[in-house]
């Protein structure tokens, strides 16, 4: 295969997952158990995900060891639990299968086992896809006893096995081969198949001789482009649903670790390394630890307690000494950090956990009898529910563990009670740990330096830096915002000298993994750091461990690195080395220069130097600092390859420092602290000047908060929660350094264009340094280098006044003439700034005649405009964009504000003002049902090119009436859109997404909108899979009214590179034809459409452009309100001088297509699709590249696949659905539909239901807009467990009662329809409806309208961005009410932490009779109160009423049955931008009272 | 941009002319200037934009939003670093420019009220002088010698540069003093002459000469219509007393000389006189110098007709009204522009509109599409010009139009007739190595701001030439 010439690469690969258990808590084995378990799995199948030939991504089955079933296949293993089982994966071929079999008896016999018996495990291949066909392993199941050595000690059997285990593994390298399992107490059967097919693949697994007492099954999704049967799971003790944001740093941390680990229970660990196995995924090399730490010695619940901390800051209430087990723990191990809903098990004790944040659903059921089911989903298995006793979650960071010997299940209170008490650690860290910022000295230490002009030159500074970024963040104490997008050159491509820094991109979660929300949800981040020598024994608790420095955050001051220079005291010992090179020797003598320090580095190792300081402080006019980057990244891969890396700690002393992304990048290549200490020295300057009025050490604190606040965003957007697990994790991408840099310096393999080496970099370094020490000292003014707005001097924009004014004319005056004339203006630009200004394309000798080319009024249809907001945009903008669009016949986007109704249904000159491509985004602004049956193409936001990974907030101020009402909030309230969808933190959820939106509206496309970094492809690969029938590809260039300015430059990659990766990757999985592909990012000219399409695209998008078109003259300003062309502004005044006319924009398109209609025929083709994919007509143009540029490498970017699978889009516009229920329900409410007539339907419902009532709301929306229909008309009663997003979007007049439990995004988006869930009437009496969880996750949200009652507990993430329901509940989990903008939440019962959090509208109660609700509570924007005033009083009377007559709950009855008693327990919280807007409304109307009132005199 | 707002409730406010009863009868600078604190909030106008076309605009390249931030801070000295550091000469492009940046501002594209840059950057300039930001340098010499020829605002803009770079660089000057055209040129009601003298003693004390009443001598090449391309005889340069060759290098900034004449019949007349004849001649009576009465021209009680629409033809207009012409006509050959907007010439260029001076509000009969047919006299003095209403029309054949008549020929009476209707372009001969060319004299008349923007960058080339040298 041709994997390794393009961009794919395997590591991009992501899996996501269905995770079931059932298991008998007694330990009773029988067969139906088995069958139970399969059912669950197989009751998951929509969480899997299958291709067209039916291969599917994996599916498995752990089970204890079915003795009895052994014995009957005529295997005479010994007695139960004195021998081991292995099931392997093996070659077909049966010499290697000989040869692989021999390795392994001879390491079974090392540890003195014997092989007793090899049996060939029956398989069924014809239920197989014909991929997973190809790839078909044999399938073997050893049987290996103990020799006569044997000893009894059944735990001591399975370490022999383990290491024989290991060892075979290092041994043999044959891809094919895989152990499964080598276990005396399990074994897992497991293969590249779907759900279904798992069960008919081995047929061993239907015996009714096959028994266990627990069974732990998983359903795999995965983006993977070459599907492998050994990442099925379970794996060897885990199975897991979710992905580890922190993999590349946690296995770099682990194999460095490996040097110093040794455990008794083991021996010398050097025998079965490596203890991560290599090619596997993510899951995969959490489960070797976790199998590591087990086999170590430590329990189950300790080593996952270990590798998936629960977070311990001040906002969680857990007890000091589980706080300090927390911390201990903390400075052995960084956090595997991502999403994870753990199920594990080693025979004897199985469990499940969930990550700190509660990112994947895991439900459970206990029964009476003894069994108890944990799920992803709830209804996976049927119980009789007279049977049920409980029915719960598992918790953000909690454990629940059932020891099936002893028969008992342990809560996590019980678990982790008894892991904190083990030892002391709360004296172990008092005595040992130090606090940095309890350190004080009486040494005064100086801020300024001397000479402060010229070195800021020759560190590159530039008067921006100071006045856009350091004042700002010295002042407000956070990075500034800017607006628009990044249209300067790369790096590699730009002729002036560059800071390293500026050669990196940050990565961020996409689909696969959500961003966090840093500051809503600070409960999970954490900036503190440990140095010292870390790890020396993980494995033997001990109070040496804790001898270490903490550090409050990675931000030193001068002051305090001048103290961890100087605590020798303790015990600490330290040494600074210099990061500079002799600028006279040039690029050798960086060379050199690195070498010595790694040397250098290596030797205060070996002298026991606890943190070695690399600092550049010294530069001369003779010596240059090594880019700090470089030096850091080079130390840390060095001492990481010479087993030396965990014996110290890297801290950096760079004057390079200023903005958050080079603090981030430093401590992502494992530098552990850094002083900026350059950055403090404008301060102090700026102070003395009185440039600021600040104290300085009031600056340097703002400084660093804003610093700290940036890497909180940054680790955040990778969904990374602790500055731990981020250090070293290298979540950034690089572009323009060349491969031998990075496989050297930064132990990466891959570049995705080339580029630069040492030479360029000391070449670059020499030149500023030169600038600063050659010519004389400018006088107290640095360059302005035309980085936020354009200057002729500086850094090149795309955007410059002559393309501007240009391009206005000639759309103004719809001269063709003047367009082409603009056109080879960008096209032929002096200086290139994109990657594909190297890219022309080849011409045909004979032309097409141009009446043979696809005409312009086709071509036309592959443009669209970008996503931009009305509440962006102003009216008068957002309608010319519509209305052009549709006049030619093309798409325009609502962006992610929702659209006034009216226009769906206003038209000027016959011309339809409603944008049809209608965007659902995180925050659902007016995301109703009405809003999403009226689109051709519903886009899913998942990322935007200039703040990808990022939320955004649109300030009270901005939000007036009209915008109030199309995001259907309130006027003055804040809007806050989370970073995440919280309904898509992984691949199968936004497969559900599409799902729900496939059936709200079956004829319109949904596409999904992706932002370029590398492994957007894989992502690609799987959106594609979740059957979306668009793909957007933006590069990071892409535009924005707001952004923090380092996003925008920082974020993200050109869109060239991720257009070609998709492109790349969805050929190689057939999957190409199947999606539309749509890319945009600075896209201007014809040319940029032809080379585009020639790298994969079908479709263009552009925003900036049109907008400029409109007038916009890229005052980078629309984030204040103040755009001076009233493009994008509210402001009446502003806007009266908007100039644009649909007109212009119309001439744009049209000459655009007319022009790629003349390079059509140039080419020799006959229609645009001709080319899409031809990355042979491509020619690269590197004539009068300069020598830097000329390192770039084209060749993978124009790798074209060799295949003959389609390259381009050939199916119709969109999928449909079928199957679902609602088509039933459809047929049999004609009467209500057609004639508002009243009816009355009965069902039982299963979890694979799913989006039950979606899409009869849809037809309802369609057909009656807002208003739906007269409330009741349509009643749905079902019975059952109701599949994920029960009644999303349901409409006004639709009425859905539920008897049982449901499963995730209930309610969603619901649009005015009533819900009410209630347990099951005939039911256990030990079960009590408010104390059991019977519905999911996320329900509601994203609702408008419409009400909610719930008879029972819900889960996490209740009531998000709710916007105007009204909602009745018992209790719920973490983070109810997030975001809320209006509506009202009663909750009857306890909730979890973070309650609150950015509601800034609306309106919740809480029944708090244990008074202890205001812990929980996020106090940032809301008030709590008692409910004292009559009307809040009357509304919450009449809310609990409400809900006794939908639900007839116990508890609401009892409430109302002593009213007065129990009003007086109950809290109210108003958000104090509510409150205000409240209290305005009511002066408002005092003062028109008091008019009348003086009126009748 | 410390109120990004200010644009939406500070109107713009020129500091607008003295009234014009007052400003007749002298020829003090007739702009007045506004208060600091209206100074600073008509700074505040600026939106600092991303894309800032002013500085576009600029044929210095001048960073209007990095000193108009300044200014509306109130950090004078910086803003004055930040102009010089762009434009040597701020006062005089502040007083007499005609501001390209603010017919790019975008203020001007949606409101038509660009932010006031030209009376900011003067305000700037004349506040550094004041408090003494403007400081005396000493450049580190090099060892290395310019001459620079001719004074006017590239010569002293080159001149500037190459001593700040550490050159000993001498001026030539034909006339008595220095500034060229600033000098002979401009009016004093629109540059006091005492500005351009603070300038050249800054620049004296930093250490650049002047000689005056030195002309430069071209032998051996013929002038006229010879371009630089044409090679054969290389031509001498010479100044009296002076060795041009003791230099590393010489910088020609003579100006153009010549005017455009009107060969019409009756040119000779008495009365009929090139525009800069009347300017520069007013100009040195007001610097003390006496002419002799048959040399004297003036306007005193007579009706001056000034043939040209432009800005020279307004200095006149200016000029005779001081001087007491009892009448003044202008007449342009071309169409009457559009008034306020003229969509042939769209933002962000210069637009060709209407445009009225202070002169103009003094006075004046405009008159457009005339055709001078002939000079009429009497006793060899003028009385009158016979002149023609024509009408352009579209050239059918493409290329400039073609003027016909329109209606019947007439006489305007007039006892002087200036003649300001540009200047023609200079012609080069093959200069030896070293020597450069710069402002009008290199490209032909134009803006004050675009002849230093030609010094500044001559004065770079200089440099590099001779660093290559060695």
């Amino acid at each position: 295969m041709t994997r390794q010439d393009g961009l794919y690469r395997t590591e991009y690969e992501h899996d996501a997952c269905g995770i079931g258990m059932v298991v008998n808590i007694h330990g009773a084995k029988s067969h139906e158990l088995v069958d139970n378990a399969l059912r669950v799995l197989e009751n998951m199948e929509h969480r899997g995900a299958e291709t067209r030939d039916k291969t599917g991504d994996g599916a498995g089955i752990l089970v204890q060891i079915p003795h009895e079933f052994i014995l009957l296949q005529g295997i005479p293993v010994p007695e139960k639990g004195h021998y081991g089982t292995g099931m392997v994966f093996l070659p077909k071929d049966e010499d290697a299968q000989r040869d692989i079999i021999n390795v392994m008896i001879e390491e079974i016999e090392r540890e003195g086992l014997q092989l007793m018996h090899l049996r060939t495990v029956p398989t069924c291949a014809d239920v197989l896809g014909a991929a997973a066909r190809d790839v078909e392993p044999a399938v073997k199941q050893l049987f290996v006893t103990q020799g006569a050595a044997g000893a009894d000690d059944a735990s001591s059997l399975e370490r022999l096995l383990y290491k024989v285990r290991k060892r075979v593994e290092r041994r043999v390298t044959d891809e094919d081969f895989y152990i499964c399992s080598l276990s005396s107490r399990y074994i897992i059967y497991k293969g590249m198949l779907t759900s279904g097919q798992l069960r008919r693949y081995f047929p061993d697994l239907s015996s009714p001789w096959f028994t266990s007492g627990l069974a732990l099954v998983h359903s795999r999704f995965s983006t993977n482009t070459f599907p492998k049967w050994k990442l099925a799971q379970p794996f060897r003790l885990l199975a897991h649903n979710g992905e580890i944001n922190t993999i590349r740093g946690n296995r770099g941390w682990m194999q460095a670790r490996e040097s110093v680990l040794s455990s008794a229970a083991l021996g010398d660990i050097r025998d079965i390394r490596p203890i991560l196995q290599e090619g596997m995924s993510d899951s995969a090399s959490l489960d070797n630890v976790f199998e590591f730490l087990v086999m170590s010695g430590l329990s189950l619940p300790q080593a996952l307690a270990i590798l998936v901390p629960e977070s311990f800051n001040d906002k969680n209430p857990i007890s000091d000494d589980l706080k300090a087990f927390y911390e201990y723990h903390s400075i052995l191990m960084e956090p595997w950090d991502g999403p994870a809903a753990l199920l594990f098990s080693d025979g004897r004790y199985a469990g499940g956990m969930l990550d700190r944040n509660g990112l994947r659903p895991c439900r459970y059921t206990i029964t009476r009898g003894g069994m108890i089911v944990v799920a992803s989903e709830v209804g996976v298995m049927d119980f009789d529910p007279l049977d049920v006793v409980s029915k719960g979650r598992l918790q953000p960071g909690k454990i629940l563990l059932i020891d099936t010997q002893e028969g008992r299940i342990y809560y996590d209170g019980d678990v982790k009670e008894r892991l904190a008490m083990a030892h002391p650690y709360r004296e172990w860290l008092q005595a040992n740990r130090i606090q940095l910022e309890k350190l004080r000295s009486g040494r005064h230490v100086e801020n300024g330096v001397d000479d402060l002009g010229r070195k800021l030159i020759a560190f590159g500074f530039g008067q921006e830096d100071i006045d856009k970024t350091l004042i700002p963040m010295a002042t407000a104490g956070q990075e500034p915002v800017a607006a628009m997008g990044n249209d300067t050159p790369l790096a590699v491509i730009s002729d002036r000298p560059q800071v390293f820094f500026n050669y990196f991109r940050q990565q961020f979660a996409q689909v696969t993994n959500p961003a966090i929300d840093p500051i809503r949800e600070e409960l999970v981040m954490s900036l503190t750091e440990y140095i010292g020598a870390v790890g020396t024994n993980i494995l033997i608790p001990d109070a040496a461990n804790c001898k270490m420095v903490r550090l409050p955050q990675p931000v030193l001051t001068n002051t305090q690195l001048d103290i961890l220079c100087n605590i020798r005291y303790k015990g600490f010992k330290t040494r600074k080395l210099a990061m500079l090179f002799d600028i006279g020797r040039g690029a050798d003598g960086l060379r050199q220069a690195l070498d010595d320090l790694c040397h250098a580095a290596e030797a205060s190792v070996d002298e026991g130097v606890n943190y070695i300081i690399l600092s550049d402080r010294d530069i001369d006019d003779r010596h240059a600092a090594i880019p700090s980057l470089l030096a850091v990244s080079a130390v840390h891969h060095y001492l990481i390859s010479v087993q030396k890396r965990v014996q110290t700690a890297l801290i950096v002393e760079s004057g390079e420092i200023r903005e958050v992304m080079h603090a981030a990048l430093l401590l992502g290549y494992g530098a552990s602290a850094i002083c900026p200490y350059m950055t403090f020295a404008v301060l102090d300057d700026l102070v003395r000047r009185n440039k600021i009025q600040e104290e300085y050490v009031t600056a340097e604190a703002n400084y660093i908060k804003a610093v700290d606040k940036g890497l909180k965003k940054i680790m955040s957007k990778m969904g990374i929660s602790t500055i731990r697990s981020y250090r070293g994790a290298k979540i950034f991408e690089s572009i323009g350094l060349g491969e031998d840099l990075l496989r050297r310096y930064f132990g990466t393999e891959m570049s995705t264009i080339g580029g630069i080496g040492l030479r360029d970099i000391a070449n670059d370094a020499i030149r500023m340094h030169d600038m600063a020490f050659e010519s004389p000292q400018a006088d107290g003014i640095l360059p302005n280098n035309g980085q936020f707005a354009w200057r002729k001097d500086g850094i090149l924009h795309a955007w410059n006044p002559e393309t501007i004014a240009n391009l206005q004319i000639a759309t103004r005056l719809g001269s063709y003439t003047k367009f082409k004339e603009w056109a080879k203006m960008v096209d032929e630009k002096e200086r290139p700034i994109f990657l594909r200004d190297f890219l022309g394309f080849k011409r045909a000798t004979v032309p097409t005649p141009i009446d043979d080319v696809e005409p312009v009024e086709s071509i036309v249809r592959h443009f669209v405009t970008g996503a931009m907001s009305f509440g962006a945009l102003s009216i008068e903008a957002h309608e010319a964009l519509a209305l052009a669009m549709n006049r030619l016949g093309t798409r325009s986007n609502t962006g992610e504000g929702g659209e006034d109704n009216a226009r769906y249904h206003t038209e000027v000159d016959g011309v339809s003002l409603s944008s049809k491509t209608k965007q659902i985004a995180s925050g659902r602004f007016g995301v109703t049902a009405e809003y999403l049956v009226n689109a051709e193409e519903i886009q899913i936001k998942v990322a935007q090119g200039a703040k990808p990974g990022e939320g955004g907030q649109l300030p009270g101020f901005k939000v007036n009436k009209i915008i109030a009402k199309t995001r259907n909030a309130i006027e003055g309230i804040s809007l806050i859109s989370p970073p995440p969808h919280h309904d898509i933190y992984s691949i199968e959820d936004l497969a559900q997404l599409i799902f729900d939106l496939k059936n709200i509206n079956p004829t319109a496309a949904v596409s999904v909108k992706l932002v370029a970094e590398s492994g957007v492809g894989t992502v690609a690969a799987g959106v594609a899979k979740a059957k979306a029938d668009l793909i957007v590809i933006s590069g990071a260039e892409g535009g924005t009214g707001a952004s923090p300015a380092s996003s925008m430059r920082f974020a993200g990659i050109p869109p060239e590179i991720g257009l070609a990766e998709t492109q790349q990757t969805l050929v190689m999985n057939g999957l190409r034809n199947q999606v539309r592909l749509q890319t945009d990012g600075q896209l201007k000219t014809a040319k940029d459409v032809v080379i585009m399409a020639m790298l994969g695209a079908d479709e263009f998008s552009f925003g900036t452009l049109p907008l400029i078109v409109l007038g916009c003259v890229m005052m980078r300003k629309c984030n204040t309100n103040t755009c001076p062309v009233g493009v994008a502004t509210q402001d009446e005044r502003l806007r009266a001088r908007f100039m644009g006319r649909a007109d212009y924009v119309v001439n744009f398109f049209t000459f655009l297509a007319q022009q790629v209609r003349e390079y059509l025929s140039a080419i020799g083709v006959h229609s645009l699709k001709e080319i899409i994919g031809r990355t042979d007509l491509i020619e690269v143009l590197t004539d009068t590249a300069t020598d830097k540029q000329r390192t770039i490498d084209f060749a993978r970017l124009l790798h074209r696949p060799e295949t003959d699978k389609p390259l381009y889009w050939d199916r119709g516009a969109f999928t449909h659905v079928s199957g679902v229920m609602d088509e039933d329900i459809i047929r049999a409410a004609q009467p209500a539909i057609q004639r508002q007539e009243e009816v009355n339907l009965d069902y039982t419902i299963r979890n694979t239901d799913r989006a039950v009532g979606t899409m009869l709301s849809g037809i309802i929306a369609k057909k009656y807009g807002e208003a739906g229909l007269p409330d009741g008309t349509v009643t749905l009663r079902f019975k059952g467990s109701a599949g994920q997003s029960f009644g999303a979007f349901a409409v006004k007049g639709l009425r859905l009662r539920l008897e049982g439990e449901c499963n995730d995004y209930f309610g969603k988006g619901l649009s005015g329809g009533s819900i009410s869930i209630v347990p099951p009437a005939r039911r256990s009496d030990d079960f009590v409806a408010d104390r059991n969880i019977i519905a999911g996750n996320t329900g509601l949200y994203g609702a408008t309208s419409g009400e909610l009652f719930v008879n029972g507990r819900v889960g996490e993430r209740f009531a998000v961005r709710n916007s105007g329901a009204t909602a009745v509940v018992e209790g719920a989990g973490d983070h109810c009410c997030e975001y809320m903008t209006g509506g009202r939440v009663v909750v009857l019962g306890t909730t979890g932490r973070n309650f609150a959090a950015g509601m800034s509208g609306g309106v919740a109660y809480v029944y708090d009779p244990g008074h202890t609700f205001d812990y929980y509570c996020n106090m940032d924007m809301v008030e709590l109160g008692l409910v004292e005033d009559a009307a809040s009083r009357k509304e919450l009377l009449e809310l609990v009423r409400r809900h006794y007559l939908h639900t007839g709950s116990p508890l609401a009855g009892q409430l109302l049955d002593d009213w007065s008693r129990h009003v007086e327990d109950f809290i109210q919280v108003v958000p104090i931008e509510y409150k205000r807007v409240l209290e305005e409304e009511k002066m408002q109307a005092l003062q028109r009272k008091i008019a009348e009132v003086q009126r009748d005199y | 941009m410390g109120n990004p707002k200010a644009f939406l409730t500070v109107p713009r406010k020129e500091a607008g002319y003295r009234p014009v009863h007052d400003r007749i009868h002298d020829f003090g600078e007739v702009e007045q200037t506004l208060n600091t604190r209206d100074r600073q909030e008509q700074a505040s106008r600026c939106m600092d934009c991303g894309v800032p076309f002013c500085h576009w605009a600029c044929p210095l390249g001048n960073k209007d939003p990095e000193w108009n931030d300044a200014l509306y801070r109130g950090e004078w000295e910086s803003a004055y670093k930040l102009l010089t550091a762009t434009n040597p000469f701020p006062e005089f492009t502040g007083r007499i420019c005609p501001a390209l940046c603010e017919k790019a501002c975008v203020l001007y594209h949606t409101t038509g009220e660009a932010v006031t840059n030209r009376e900011n950057e003067a305000a700037i300039t004349e506040r550094a002088f004041a408090e003494g930001y403007v400081t005396i340098k000493h450049p580190v010499r090099n060892g290395k010698r310019v001459a620079v020829v001719g004074s006017g605002p590239s010569g002293l803009a080159a001149a500037h540069a190459l001593n700040h770079m550490g050159y000993t660089v001498t001026v030539f000057e034909k006339n008595e003093a220095a500034g060229g055209l600033l000098r002979y040129g401009i009016p004093n009601f629109k540059l006091n002459k005492k500005i351009i003298d603070r300038r050249i003693s800054v620049m004296e004390q930093e250490g650049v000469e002047f000689v005056y009443n030195s002309p430069l001598t071209i032998h051996g090449s013929q002038m006229a219509g010879a371009s630089p391309s044409d090679t054969g005889n290389i031509c001498e340069l010479s100044i009296m007393n002076y060795d041009l060759t003791d230099y590393d290098a010489v910088v020609i900034s003579t100006g153009t000389p010549t005017a455009r004449d009107l060969r019409v019949p009756g040119r000779e007349l008495k009365g009929v006189h090139l525009a800069l004849e009347l300017l520069s001649q007013q100009n040195r009576v007001l610097a003390g110098r006496e002419f002799p009465e048959e040399e004297r021209i003036t306007a005193k009680g007579k009706d001056v007709l000034v043939i040209g629409g432009g800005d020279t033809g307004s200095d006149c207009i200016g000029t005779a009204h001081r001087q007491g012409a009892r009448s003044v006509t202008q007449i342009e050959i071309m169409p009457k522009p559009p008034v306020g907007h003229n969509p042939a010439t769209p933002w962000p260029g210069w637009p060709v509109i209407l445009k009225t001076t202070s002169s103009h509000e003094e006075g004046c009969t405009r008159r457009w599409n005339i055709n001078t047919l002939e000079f009429l006299g009497k006793d060899g003095r003028l009385t009158g010009v016979r002149v023609q209403p024509i009408d352009w029309k579209p050239n059918p054949a493409g290329g400039r139009p073609v003027m016909v008549e329109a209606g019947e020929p007439e006489v305007i009476k007039a006892e002087l007739v200036l003649l300001a209707m540009g200047f023609l372009k200079p012609g080069h001969p093959q200069y030896p190595e070293g020597v450069f060319v710069c402002g009008d004299a290199a490209g032909g008349a134009s803006l004050v701001v675009r002849a230093i923007a030609s010094g500044l960058d001559t004065a770079r080339k200089v440099d590099a030439y001779v660093r290559k040298k060695g």
